[in-house]
């Protein structure tokens, strides 16, 4: 077999080949229940009720997808220009630990306090970027590997400050940091509802992303860049430069999710902060096709099925890890049918 | 000083040397035949995390150790096919393909674990193979009871490598798998399918990959749990780097990676360790990786076409 390119997929087949991915999703999902031996539609139903069948799920669900976002965002914006940053996690953790330091005794408070700490978390997520990049763009150093290395090593700072200096007095012993001070946590959205305006930033991140991408040189130069690097080079592209600055964008934005989470949600940074935000990002920009606004709705369908797993595994026992299974097939079912939307298979 | 000296003195240290640089050895081979016939096999993280709970399992359920390593090895080929099936005709990307068969092959181990034990809080334990001391050898004063004082599967690893490097180089099969990674339309020319010689590698790979995870369950710590592999398919991507794709450089970047690892632990208990958080040895291991990439990058000659998409017919 071979593939041929499709020159002008049709309506039909953009929206009816995702569409199978999602149906081919939810078949492995009834064969994963009836695998636990629980009714694969009483299951299917249990976790959309988890997800979004109260106004307490719905509001968990769209916390959880704050920081998904977030990282979608960031590895959404890194694999247009085929710069592999694996290392969200890591970037996501600078950016909490930024945020736990400053915010436990800031020195300015209120709107420009918060917008200052918010600076310096995605400061420092974009420095823990840069240096696997630089080493890609200088030595030639695949950045796969040094920002998937990353994240076990940052983690390991993140544990040895929280054991250390970093360790709140007043936490019972527990490794985590002092309180945010209320003066520079992130306010709720809207007044009375669990939700904080980390929500709003991402949404905010996610419309400047796309401005970004679709109206600015940078955005056309980083789609250069992964089209094709050597192209890009002979037509005058900056290569190393787009990649510096992709990265510091990249890097920031899964800042601003450990920075929301810490600032917005929990108030505290643990090592638990983050149960593979980072990695998830991954699937998340890519259910989205690297959209920005894709990234939106693919953040908040797989916090959805996070949420409603957890609480369905609470109802019918079945494990709740039926969500990274479920994720991972439907992100390897999409990527399919997204090639296939492109490309025809030709037997011969 | 001294304290360095003692460790690297103990025969205790080279045992652990050899032990803790066993599982790295299978899964380097492994993704160093992926990556020789062109194909980047990022799975390797996941496909471990389920070669270790399928050889757990298995003799958990009352299996042999050896029935455990083959069951292991043939899921990971399964998942190994899935991933060549994915990325070699259709021609997905290997970054996302790969991140998304460790993030499934990982799910589908805890999702199982979870199902076979749902009450368990502490990992059940099962008989581990035995070392098997090669008699004479393992008399040797100092590295005779690390090298060869190990379990059969230690000895397989050492095995699977020279293996490799034979295969690689010096048969008909070993020169199409390499030129399939390095000119792949040359290997089609000669009537010979880069389709069938790269989904055949990435299987191959995946199934030693797994292998190396059992290893963890069969022979180092005898029970699964949760994180155990801990990033160490990602330290084998970095190895097989150091390596420059040779099996034998990346047996010895196994064992200085090992050596490492089995000395920052010893070291943890002298009093210099005493005097550093704990965090700072566990770290060292990742950034001596990242440090090795950086040396070994400037130099290394990568397969021409790691990952680049063969498609039949187009030029």
């Amino acid at each position: 077999m071979r593939l041929e390119p499709v020159a002008n997929p049709g309506l039909l087949r953009r929206l009816g080949l995702p569409a199978a991915a999602l149906v081919a999703t939810v078949v492995t999902g009834s064969l994963l229940a009836l695998s636990a031996g629980a009714d694969p539609l009483a299951t299917l139903g249990l976790i959309v009720t988890g997800a979004v069948g109260s106004k307490f799920a719905a509001l968990e669900t769209l916390n959880r997808a704050t920081p998904l976002i977030f990282t979608g965002l960031a590895v959404a914006v890194a694999f247009r220009a085929k710069l592999w940053n694996i290392g969200a996690e890591a970037q996501l953790y600078a950016g909490a630990l930024v945020t736990a330091v400053l915010g436990a005794h800031p020195i300015v408070t209120g709107v420009p306090g918060v917008a200052l700490i918010g600076l310096a978390a995605a400061l420092a997520g974009a420095l823990v970027l840069l240096g696997p990049v630089l080493l890609k763009t200088r030595l030639g150093v695949d950045e796969v590997v040094t920002t998937l290395l990353l994240n076990f090593v940052l983690l390991l700072v993140v544990s040895m400050l929280l054991e250390g200096v970093l360790k709140d007095p007043m936490g019972m012993g527990w490794p985590k940091s002092a309180p945010v001070a209320k003066s520079v946590r992130l306010p709720r959205l809207i007044e009375g509802l669990r939700l904080h305006w980390g929500f709003g930033l991402a949404l905010i991140a996610a419309g400047l992303v796309w401005l970004m991408q679709a109206r600015m040189r940078l955005g056309y130069e980083i789609r250069a860049v992964g089209l094709n690097r050597a192209a890009a080079r002979f037509a005058g592209v900056p290569v190393g430069a787009v990649l510096v600055k992709t990265a510091l964008i990249s890097g920031g934005l899964a800042a601003l999710a450990g920075y929301s989470e810490v600032a917005g949600l929990k108030g505290t940074l643990t090592l638990d902060l983050s149960p593979g935000f980072g990695y998830t990002g991954v699937i998340v920009a890519m259910l989205a096709a690297l959209h920005p606004g894709g990234v939106v709705v693919a953040a908040l369908f797989v916090a959805g099925v996070f949420v409603g797993s957890d609480a369905m595994s609470r109802a019918a026992g079945v494990p709740s890890y039926i969500a990274d299974l479920l994720l991972a097939s439907a992100l390897l079912y999409m990527v399919l049918a997204m090639q296939l939307v492109r490309y025809r298979v030709v037997w011969r | 000083m001294t304290d360095l000296l003692d460790i690297f003195l103990s025969a205790s240290f080279w045992v652990a040397l050899v032990r803790i640089a066993s599982p790295l050895i299978f899964a380097t081979m492994g993704e160093l035949i992926c990556e020789r016939a062109g194909v980047l096999n990022l799975g390797i993280e996941g496909i471990m995390v389920f070669g270790a709970f399928a050889g757990w399992l298995t003799v958990y359920l009352g299996g042999g150790l050896w029935l455990g390593v083959g069951v292991a090895m043939l899921a990971g080929m399964a998942f190994g096919l899935l991933h060549g099936v994915l990325t070699v005709p259709f021609g997905l990307s290997q970054h996302v393909v790969g991140l998304g068969i460790t993030l499934l092959a990982t799910a589908a181990a805890y999702f199982a674990y979870r199902l076979a034990l749902p009450e368990v809080t502490s990992p059940p334990k099962i008989t581990p193979f035995a070392p098997w001391p090669i008699p004479g050898l393992a008399a040797i004063p100092l590295i005779g009871e690390g090298f060869f004082a190990q379990t059969p599967l230690t000895y397989a690893g050492f095995a699977v490598a020279g293996l490799t490097a034979l295969v690689l180089f010096r048969t008909p099969l070993g020169l199409a798998l390499r030129a399939a990674g390095e000119n792949p339309a040359a290997v089609e020319a000669q009537g010979l399918s880069v389709t069938a010689l790269r989904i055949g590698a990435v299987a191959v790979g995946s199934g030693l990959m797994a292998v190396g995870g059992a290893f963890l369950t069969l022979s180092a710590f005898s029970s699964f749990f949760f994180e155990m592999v801990n990033g160490r398919g990602w330290i084998c991507i970095a190895l097989v780097v150091f390596g420059g794709w040779k099996p034998g450089k990346a047996v010895l970047g196994a064992l200085l990676f090992a050596a490492f690892d089995a000395g920052q632990i010893r070291l943890q208990q002298t009093a210099l360790g005493a005097t550093l958080p704990y965090q700072v040895f566990l770290m060292a291991p990742y950034l001596l990786s990242i440090l090795a990439l950086v040396v070994m990058s400037r130099r290394a000659s990568v397969p021409a076409a790691l990952m680049v998409p063969f498609n039949k017919g187009e030029r």
